[in-house]
C-alpha cells in the first residue's frame, strides 16, 4: 500500500503548490497517492497547511500550480458541489435552522431523491450513529458528541466514496474522542469510504489510519504506515514529533554499509543506523526511542552499545516507569521500564550503564 | 429517554424537618431575599437617571397626549351658566334651548369677553362646526349692549350707582338673597383682581346692573335683609315700568346664527368636560343630529391618510430590504478594508444634513432635474414626457428609501457577520448548487436581520415628517405632515394629539401581530 501508482489511485496531488498572497507558499510541493478505501490522516503543527489542502480537495480554494486528480479526472474544472465529497468541519457546520433529519436531508433532497428513499436513508445514517431518537431535534439542543454524530451521518448519508474530516474530534473531550475515533475509523472501513482526516492529535492519527502524512512548513516530511511512521522516522522532525524519542548529538566519522560510526559531543564513540546522513564529517541528531534502551545489563543484547549515565528524576506512572536521565550531556534522556517485580526502581544520583542496539538508534538530519 | 431519567434522579432531596437555615442561622430563603433586594437595589440605581430622564422627556409627554386627545374642558371653564342651563334640554325635542340659555349664554359671554376667553373657545368650537368663531368674536363686541335698559334706569334712579361704592358693598355683603348678583360680583372681582385693579373702585361691568335688576325684578327683596336696604327698594320701584329684556331676541339681535339649532347643539355636544370628538374627527367621523356618523366623502381626509402611510411605509421597507441585502451580503463576506469602505459610504448619508440630502433629492428629481435630463438625452423619453418624480408620492419613496437604507444595512450586516462560512462550503459539500445553499442555508439564518431591520425602517417611516413635507406635493405626505399641521398651524392640538394616538395604537398592534407572526425572538441585532 505504501505507494500507489498514479494508474489505480483515486486522490491525487500532483506537485500541488498554494499561495494565498503571493509571496509565501502555504502549500509548497505536495505529492500523494491515494488509493480507494484508504483512511488517511494528515497530522502536522497548527499553520503547515493541513486546512489548506483539503479545501482544495474539497474545492472551495484552487490549486496556484499542480493538478489534483479524483477518480484520475482533473478535478479543478468541477465545481465544488458536483464532485460528490462528504464533509465533516472542525465545528459540525450543522445548519442551525434544520432539525437534525432536515440536515440529513438536505444532500439527499438537492440530489432529487424520493421522499421514501430519503426517510429510509435518513433512519439508516442516523441509525448507524447511534443517533436514531434525535431526527427531531435542533443542532443547538444537542451535545457536542452528538452534534458530532449527526455531522459524520450527514457527510455519510449521500454515499460519498470520498470523506474529508478536518479535526472533527478537536473539541471533544478525551474519554468521548476515543469512543468517536473507533465509530469513526469503524464506519469508514464498513462502508469502504476513503477518507481523509485532519489532526493535530498524534495519538488519534496512529491509531486510526492507514497511513498518515506529517506535514510541516507546507510539505509532507514522511508519508507512511503508522508503525512505519513511528519505528522509522526519516528525519528529525518526524521523529521529534510523533511519539517520545530521545535525541544525541554527534558527528559522522564513517559509514559502512548498514552501520555508521559517530563521535558524540563529548568524545565518545557510537554505531549507529544511517537514515539521513550520506558523509563523513557531516553533523547527525539520533533518535532513539525511550522503550529501545536498556539498563539491566544482564538483558542487553548481543553487540549492544553502552553509554554512561546519571539518574536525575524517577517517575511512578502505574504501569510503566518513566527515568530521567543526563546522558552524553543530555538531561532530557528518557527511559521507559514496564513495571515488572524484577525491575530496577532507580534513585536520583545513581550512576548506571545503558545500551541499545545500534539498529535502534537511527542518525537522522540534524 | 434517558436524559428524563437522568433529571429526576439528580434532582436534589428536599429536607423534611423545617426550612432550610443560612450559616448565620437565620432561614435561607430570608437571606437570600436580603443579598437578590441589595443586588435589586444596586441595579435600580445604576438606571434611575435613564428612568427617570424617560419618564420626564417621553413617558409624561405621551401621557400628555392622550389625556389632550380626549381632554375638553375649555367649554365648561368659559361657558359654565350655559353649560348649567343646557344640561337638560333635549336637542333632538326641541331645536333651541330654553331662554334661560339665552340668558345664561349673555352672561357667559359678558364674563368671557373681559376675560378675553371668547375667541379661544370659538376657535376650539370651530373646528366642529365653522361660523362659531366669528359668532362669538361678534358677540363678545356686541354683548355689553344687550341691558342697556337696565343700565339706564338704575343710573338714572340713583346716579351714585354710576360709580362702583354701592356696588362693592352689595358684593362684599354676599346677601343669599341674591345669588345671581353675588355670582356676577364673582367674575367681577376675579377679573378686576387679575389685572391688577381694585374691585372696590373699579368701574362696574353692565353686567352687574342686569344681574341686580334680574334679581330685584324676580322679587329678591322679600327676603333682604342686608345692607342698603332702602336703595334697593329705590330701585326695584324705578325698575318696575321698564319692559323686560329678552336675552333670546336680544342675542339674535347681536348675531342671527344664535337661532342656529346647529351651534346650540354643538355646544351642547361639547359641552361635557371629555370628549370623543377628535378622535371621531381623526377617525372621519363626526356627531350629527342622530349621533355619530361618517363623514361626507368629500370631507373624510385621515382614514385615507393613514392608508397612504401604512402602504407607503411598506413600499419602503420593501424597497429597503431589496436594496440594503446585497449590499450588506457583499460587505459580510468581502475582505475587511473593502467592506470598511463600502461602510463609509453605507454611512455617508448619517454625515450629511437630512435637509441636504432631501434637497439634493429635489434637484435630481424635478421636472427639469438631472435625471429627467439625463433619460431625454439617452432618448428614453421625449422632452415632453418628462417624468414627474417630485412633489408626489414617488417623490417621497424615493427620498426616504435612501434615507432609511442604512437602518436596514446595518441590523443585516451585523446579523450576517455572525454567519460562519462554513455553513455555505457545508451546504455545496453537501451537493447545493450556489442558489441552492444560498437561498435554504444562508438566507434563513439572515431572516432576524431582515426583521430587524423591517422594524427599524418601518417605525421610523411611519413617523417621518420632514422627508414627506418636502417632496411629498400633496399626494405624498404622511400623517405626520397632517399631525404637525395641526400643531404648528391650526393649532387644533386636540386632534393633533388624538391622530397621534392612533398612530402609536397602530404601530403597537402591527408590532404586536409581528410578535404574533415572525416572533420577537427571532429578530437580532447582531
Ligand atoms: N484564507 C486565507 N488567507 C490567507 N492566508 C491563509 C488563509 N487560510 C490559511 N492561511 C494561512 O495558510 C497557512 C496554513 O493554514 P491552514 O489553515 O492550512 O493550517 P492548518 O494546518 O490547517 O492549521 P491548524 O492545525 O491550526 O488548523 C497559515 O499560515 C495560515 O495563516
Ligand atoms: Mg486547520
Amino acid at each position: 500500500m505504501a505507494d500507489t501508482n498514479r494508474e489505480d489511485a483515486f486522490v491525487v496531488f500532483d506537485r500541488v503548490q498554494k499561495s494565498y498572497d503571493g509571496e509565501t507558499l502555504v502549500v509548497k510541493d505536495l505529492n500523494l497517492s491515494m488509493p480507494r478505501g484508504e483512511f488517511l490522516t494528515m497530522l502536522g503543527p497548527s499553520g503547515s497547511g493541513k486546512t489548506t489542502c483539503l479545501m482544495m480537495l474539497a474545492g472551495f480554494e484552487t490549486a496556484t500550480h499542480g493538478e489534483i486528480l479524483l477518480g484520475g479526472r482533473p478535478i479543478n474544472n468541477i465545481p465544488p458541489h458536483k464532485r460528490g465529497i462528504g464533509m465533516v468541519f472542525q465545528n459540525y457546520a450543522l445548519f442551525p435552522h434544520m432539525t437534525v433529519a432536515e440536515n440529513l436531508s438536505f444532500p439527499l433532497e438537492v440530489r432529487g431523491i424520493g421522499k421514501s428513499e430519503r426517510e429510509e436513508k435518513i433512519k439508516g445514517a442516523l441509525e448507524r450513529v447511534q443517533m436514531g431518537d434525535f431526527g427531531g431535534r435542533r443542532p443547538a439542543q444537542l451535545s457536542g458528541g452528538q452534534q458530532q454524530r449527526v455531522a459524520l451521518a450527514r457527510a455519510l448519508v449521500f454515499e460519498p466514496e470520498l470523506v474529508l474530516m478536518d479535526e472533527p474530534l478537536g473539541a471533544l473531550d478525551k474519554q468521548l474522542r476515543e469512543t468517536l475515533q473507533f465509530e469513526i475509523t469503524h464506519l469508514a472501513h464498513e462502508l469502504g469510504i476513503t477518507t481523509v482526516y485532519v489532526t493535530h492529535d498524534q495519538t488519534e492519527a496512529l491509531t486510526m489510519s492507514d497511513r498518515v502524512a506529517v506535514f510541516d512548513d507546507g510539505m509532507i516530511q514522511q508519508l507512511a504506515s503508522p508503525d512505519k511512521l513511528y519505528e522509522e522516522p526519516q528525519n528529525s522532525f518526524v521523529a521529534q514529533f510523533i511519539g517520545e524519542n530521545n535525541t544525541l548529538e554527534g558527528v559522522v566519522t564513517e559509514i559502512r554499509g548498514d552501520l555508521c560510526e559517530i563521535r558524540l559531543d563529548n568524545g565518545e564513540i557510537i554505531d549507529a543506523k544511517p537514515v539521513n546522513v550520506s558523509k563523513v564529517g557531516e553533523r547527525t541528531r539520533m533518535s532513539i526511542r525511550p522503550e529501545r534502551v536498556e539498563m539491566n545489563k544482564e538483558r542487553l543484547q548481543e553487540g549492544a552499545h553502552t553509554l554512561k549515565a546519571e539518574v536525575l528524576e524517577f517517575i511512578y506512572m502505574g504501569d510503566i516507569f518513566r527515568t530521567r536521565l543526563r546522558v552524553a550531556g543530555n538531561d532530557d534522556f528518557i527511559i521507559k521500564t514496564r513495571n515488572a517485580p524484577d525491575q530496577l526502581r532507580l534513585k536520583p544520583g545513581e550512576k548506571i550503564e545503558i545500551g541499545w542496539l545500534p539498529s535502534d538508534c537511527r542518525a537522522l538530519d540534524a | 429517554m434517558s436524559d428524563q431519567s437522568l433529571t429526576s434522579s439528580a434532582a436534589a432531596p428536599t429536607p423534611s424537618n423545617g426550612p432550610m437555615l443560612a450559616a448565620d442561622g437565620t432561614p435561607l430563603k430570608k437571606s437570600l431575599n436580603r443579598a437578590l433586594r441589595r443586588q435589586k437595589t444596586r441595579a435600580l440605581m445604576l438606571i434611575a437617571p435613564l428612568l427617570i430622564f424617560i419618564l420626564v422627556t417621553f413617558i409624561a409627554p405621551i401621557a400628555d397626549m392622550l389625556f389632550r386627545s380626549v381632554e375638553n374642558q375649555i367649554v365648561s371653564e368659559t361657558l359654565p351658566r350655559t353649560v348649567v342651563a343646557i344640561n337638560e334640554w333635549e336637542p333632538e325635542e326641541t331645536p333651541l334651548p330654553p331662554n334661560d340659555a339665552f340668558e345664561a349664554i349673555y352672561r357667559d359671554i359678558f364674563v368671557a369677553a373681559e376675560e378675553k376667553t371668547h375667541t379661544r373657545l370659538g376657535s376650539r368650537l370651530n373646528y366642529e362646526t365653522t361660523g362659531i368663531s366669528s359668532l362669538f368674536r361678534k358677540s363678545g363686541r356686541a354683548v355689553d349692549d344687550v341691558g342697556e335698559r337696565y343700565v339706564d334706569a338704575i343710573s338714572d334712579a340713583l346716579p351714585d350707582w354710576k360709580g362702583a361704592g354701592p356696588w362693592a358693598v352689595l358684593g362684599d355683603a354676599a346677601h343669599p338673597a341674591l345669588p345671581g348678583y353675588n355670582d356676577a360680583w364673582k367674575d367681577f372681582a376675579r377679573v378686576s383682581t387679575a389685572s391688577g385693579d381694585d374691585p372696590a373702585t373699579e368701574k362696574p361691568w353692565e353686567l352687574l346692573f342686569v344681574a341686580l335688576a334680574e334679581e330685584l325684578r324676580a322679587g329678591a327683596l322679600n327676603e333682604y335683609d342686608g345692607p342698603l336696604g332702602t336703595e334697593l327698594a329705590q330701585l326695584s320701584t324705578a325698575l318696575e315700568p321698564v319692559a323686560p329684556v329678552d336675552y333670546r331676541a336680544a342675542m339674535v339681535e347681536v348675531d342671527e346664527d344664535w337661532e342656529d339649532p346647529d351651534i346650540w347643539a354643538t355646544i351642547k355636544t361639547y359641552a361635557p368636560p371629555f370628549t370623543p370628538g377628535y378622535f371621531l374627527n381623526a377617525a372621519d367621523m363626526k356627531y350629527s343630529a342622530d349621533g355619530i356618523e361618517v363623514k361626507q366623502e368629500s370631507e373624510r381626509l385621515y382614514g385615507m391618510l393613514f392608508q397612504r402611510t401604512l402602504l407607503m411605509s411598506l413600499t419602503i421597507t420593501l424597497a429597503t430590504i431589496l436594496l440594503g441585502y446585497p449590499v450588506a451580503f457583499l460587505m459580510a463576506n468581502l475582505p475587511m478594508r473593502i467592506s470598511n469602505l463600502l461602510m463609509i459610504f453605507v454611512l455617508l448619508p448619517f454625515w450629511t444634513s437630512l435637509l441636504v440630502r432631501t434637497s439634493a433629492w429635489k434637484v435630481l428629481l424635478q421636472q427639469e432635474g438631472v435625471i429627467n435630463d439625463l433619460l431625454v438625452w439617452i432618448g428614453l423619453i421625449a422632452d415632453d414626457g418628462r417624468l414627474v418624480m417630485i412633489n408626489n408620492a414617488t417623490g417621497t419613496i424615493i427620498a426616504m428609501t435612501h434615507i432609511l437604507l442604512p437602518f436596514m444595512i446595518l441590523p443585516l450586516y451585523s446579523v450576517m457577520q455572525t454567519i460562519p462560512p462554513s455553513y455555505v462550503r457545508a451546504a455545496k459539500s453537501l451537493g447545493a448548487t450556489n442558489w441552492t445553499a444560498f437561498w435554504r442555508v444562508y438566507f434563513p439564518q439572515s431572516v432576524p436581520g431582515i426583521g430587524a431591520g423591517s422594524i427599524l425602517v418601518f417605525i421610523v417611516a411611519i413617523g417621518y415628517y420632514i422627508t414627506p413635507e418636502l417632496v411629498g406635493g400633496t399626494t405624498g405626505v404622511f400623517i405626520s405632515n397632517r399631525i404637525a399641521y395641526h400643531i404648528s398651524t391650526s393649532l387644533n392640538w386636540g386632534l393633533a394629539a388624538a391622530l397621534g394616538s392612533i398612530l402609536l395604537v397602530v404601530v403597537l398592534i402591527l408590532y404586536w401581530t409581528y410578535d404574533r407572526i415572525v416572533g420577537i425572538d427571532n429578530v437580532k441585532l447582531g
